[in-house]
């Protein structure tokens, strides 16, 4: 199924269609409450820009620097091409420490890569312990709409009557109680699993060290206590600094939930030492490439600076009436429609850059300044070149370029163009059926023209 | 002070009566317009669907017929924002072309930006009596910076009532080709925004581009509401366009 199906079906769902409209104004207005506290918003935007092409210029060279300090600090570094890989990699390690079960905080790359499965598969049973993704696995691994927000398409109602469901509980009316009982389900497993996935925020170059944002404790839990740390994150999560962080970080929880500082903060450098008091005896990093390599550089460059705080897709009039799912994979929203069809193919995410209205409530937002508008339309550029487009698309917009250098015949289609409408309204000042464009009239009117073009006016006049 | 009026294809078609508000406008304000006869389209539509080469042709037409003038006026934030921000984009890789398209940017503005800061309309010909809320179009706001610009003009008018509404900055769902690729999903976002206008309860929305127009009044209409007016800024400003300036 394609975007535009899927999306009519989303439009149908009037839960969702309500969920999604409550949802919608909390995550804007709270984003903000939190830039407005931030007296140079936009230089310290500016500055994140700035410092992330700097990384990407020479992301080679940062990737190395990380991997000598992550490696003299105890952790053993690998790569993966591809999603089989980080698949193969994780459950290699699993194999080698003699893992059986894992607990997961979020990582989008695990996701992207399919992981859960493959770890199934191999008879490593994955616990996800973010709530929201907890949540999901549950009801038979829903896939998630949002990249923060994983349950962003849910209500509490449907959420308590799934616990109910798996748990065998009584129901629970209220957030705390049912978090409260997904801490119970959960804590066990905390305690046996050997191995802990988590994904990445940032990776320090000069520490060697991996950044972990996140609003519950499950990220501590899933990074300390198991006795194998695997993080599974991509290679252009690489930055110089710790004062490089500090700016990301004065971005980051802002542009993505509205908070000034996310609940949990980890910093996470290498394994335990003798003095220590928790940490895992062992630690890996899986950093992926899934098609990012061949973005350096090149015209969808720009697009490696994201820093997955989804305020994009809060601020998009199309996510906001269609919700993630719509989308088609891991992720939605404006950096969703550049993102799927440079990972997995340009002829194969057609409708994505279409789908767009080109308002850029995106652009204006994004903390690291992508012009996603600008990356929509080169892909929509893309399309054309390749002959991806369908043929009567083509043909109109050639016709009208060809017709639009040609004034004379314009002035004649147009006024002929024009008649034809105000006839087709009937005395009315809308049509309510337009043949030539129906799906226009499917939830609007046409307003009908005037019935002659300003040009004829005008040269009456003059 | 020689100003060339772009219409833009919209106008031209859809609401003449624009054009010529834009017109008495200018001349109110006492510039010299001059309107090239052969002006069809700025090339937006090939350009947002990806057909450069066609946006280019129609780039360099518009270029020719108006790069003699001292300034482009367009009633349109979303056809201005294309002359101003994306015609040295199409212009890439040859040089000469590029500084010609850089200049006519340069002197390319959106109708209210235009009288409110450089030809400093002070008296408004128009007469609105009623209350209006001010939809800001995509791209004259995030791309231009028009906000207070048609506001300020607006508030010369003794006769109108001017209120803000809810989500006055969020998109309509037009989006040019969007609009009838993604008809359901379009007409949804125009849902939201004309409830929006109906919480208000103005007497007219008013806004500064055609293709918002067209969507929002089809919306409001088909949601049944038959009383709010939907109405160009120039219309509003200008009063009736026939009278003398
Ligand atoms: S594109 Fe920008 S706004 Fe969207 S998720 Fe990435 S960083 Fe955030």
């Amino acid at each position: 199924m394609h975007f535009k199906a899927r999306a009519g079906q989303k439009l149908a769902d009037v839960v969702l269609q309500e969920n999604l409209r409550k949802a919608k104004s909390k995550f804007v207005d709270m984003r903000a409450r939190a830039i407005a506290e931030l007296d140079d918003f936009e230089a310290t935007r500016e500055a994140a820009k700035v410092l992330r092409d700097r990384t990407l210029d020479d992301l080679d060279l940062w990737l190395e620097r990380f991997e000598l300090e992550a490696t003299r600090r105890g952790a053993t570094v690998l790569w993966a091409k591809d999603g089989a890989e980080v698949c193969q990699r994780v459950v290699d390690i699993a194999r080698r420490h003699g893992v059986k079960k894992v607990t997961k905080s979020k990582s989008m790359l695990s996701e992207e890569a399919g992981l859960n499965q493959a770890l199934e598969d191999a008879g490593i049973q994955p616990v996800e312990t973010d709530l929201g993704e907890y949540i999901l696995q549950i009801n038979d691994n829903e896939p998630p709409s949002h990249i923060i927000a994983p349950v962003f398409h849910k209500r509490k109602e449907e959420v308590s009557a799934l616990f109910a469901r798996v748990h065998k509980l009584a129901a629970k009316t209220d957030i705390e109680a049912m978090t409260r009982e997904a801490r119970e389900v959960l804590r066990p497993h905390f305690l046996s699993a050997d191995m802990g996935i988590s994904g990445g925020n940032f990776l320090v170059a000069e520490t060697g060290s991996v950044a972990l944002v996140t609003n519950e404790g499950n990220g501590r839990m899933v990074t300390t206590l198991p006795r194998v740390h695997v993080v599974v994150t991509g290679i252009e999560k690489v930055i110089p600094t710790l004062e490089d962080l500090a700016t990301l970080m004065r971005l980051l929880p802002r542009s993505a939930t509205g908070q000034s500082i996310s609940n949990y903060f980890s910093l996470l450098t290498g394994v335990k030492h003798a003095e220590d008091q928790d940490g895992p005896a062992h630690m890996y990093f899986v950093l992926v490439d899934s098609g990012r390599a061949d973005l350096v550089g090149g015209e969808f460059a720009e697009m490696l600076r994201c820093i997955r705080c989804g305020a994009c897709m809060n601020h998009c009039p199309v996510y906001q009436a269609v919700g993630g799912h719509a989308y088609g994979w891991v992720y939605p929203g404006p950096m969703g429609s550049i993102l799927t069809p440079l990972f997995a193919g340009i002829e194969n995410a057609v409708d994505l850059p279409q789908a767009a209205t080109l308002c850029n409530q995106c652009g204006v937002v994004c903390p690291v300044k992508i012009p996603l508008p600008d990356l929509l339309r080169r892909l929509r550029e893309k399309q054309v070149e390749q002959r991806l487009r369908p043929t009567a698309e083509r043909l109109a917009l050639t016709a009208w370029a060809w017709l639009a250098r040609h004034p004379a015949l314009y002035a004649l289609a147009t006024r002929i163009g024009v008649r034809y409408l105000k006839w087709l309204a009937g005395g009315e000042d809308r049509i309510r059926v337009l043949g030539l464009a129906p799906e226009w009239t499917l939830g609007r009117d046409f307003p009908a023209p005037e019935g002659k073009t300003f040009r004829e006016l005008y040269a009456q006049k003059h | 002070m020689r100003v060339g009026l772009f219409v833009t294809c919209l106008v031209d078609m859809m609401r003449p009566r624009i054009g010529f508000s834009a017109l008495k406008l200018l001349e109110s304000a006492g510039c010299e317009v001059t309107v090239p006869a052969a002006q069809t389209c700025c090339g937006q539509p090939g350009y947002n669907s990806g057909d450069r080469a066609g946006a280019l042709g129609l780039a360099e037409k518009l270029l020719t017929e108006f790069e003699n003038c001292d300034f482009v006026v367009v009633p349109s934030g979303s056809c201005a924002g294309m002359i101003r921000t994306h015609y040295a984009d199409l212009a890439k890789g040859d040089d000469a072309l590029a500084g010609r398209m850089a200049r006519l940017s340069a002197k390319t503005y959106e109708l209210t930006d235009f009288l409110a800061n450089i030809a400093k309309l002070e008296a408004v010909p128009g007469n609105f009596r009623g209350s209006i809320a001010y939809h800001d179009s995509c791209a004259g706001l995030r791309e231009l910076g028009v906000k207070a610009q048609p506001r300020a003009l607006l508030a010369k008018m003794p006769g109108v009532r001017l209120t803000e509404m809810a989500g006055a900055e969020e998109c309509c769902g037009f989006g040019g080709a969007f609009s009838v690729k993604f008809g359901e999903i379009s007409a949804a976002i125009a849902e939201r925004k004309c409830e929006g206008i109906r919480a208000a309860n103005v007497d007219a929305v008013v806004l500064g581009d055609l293709g918002c127009m067209l969507n929002i009044e089809g919306k409001l209409r088909r949601m049944g509401d038959e009383k709010t007016r939907v109405m160009h800024v120039a219309e509003v400003l200008a009063g009736d366009p026939g009278g003398k300036a």
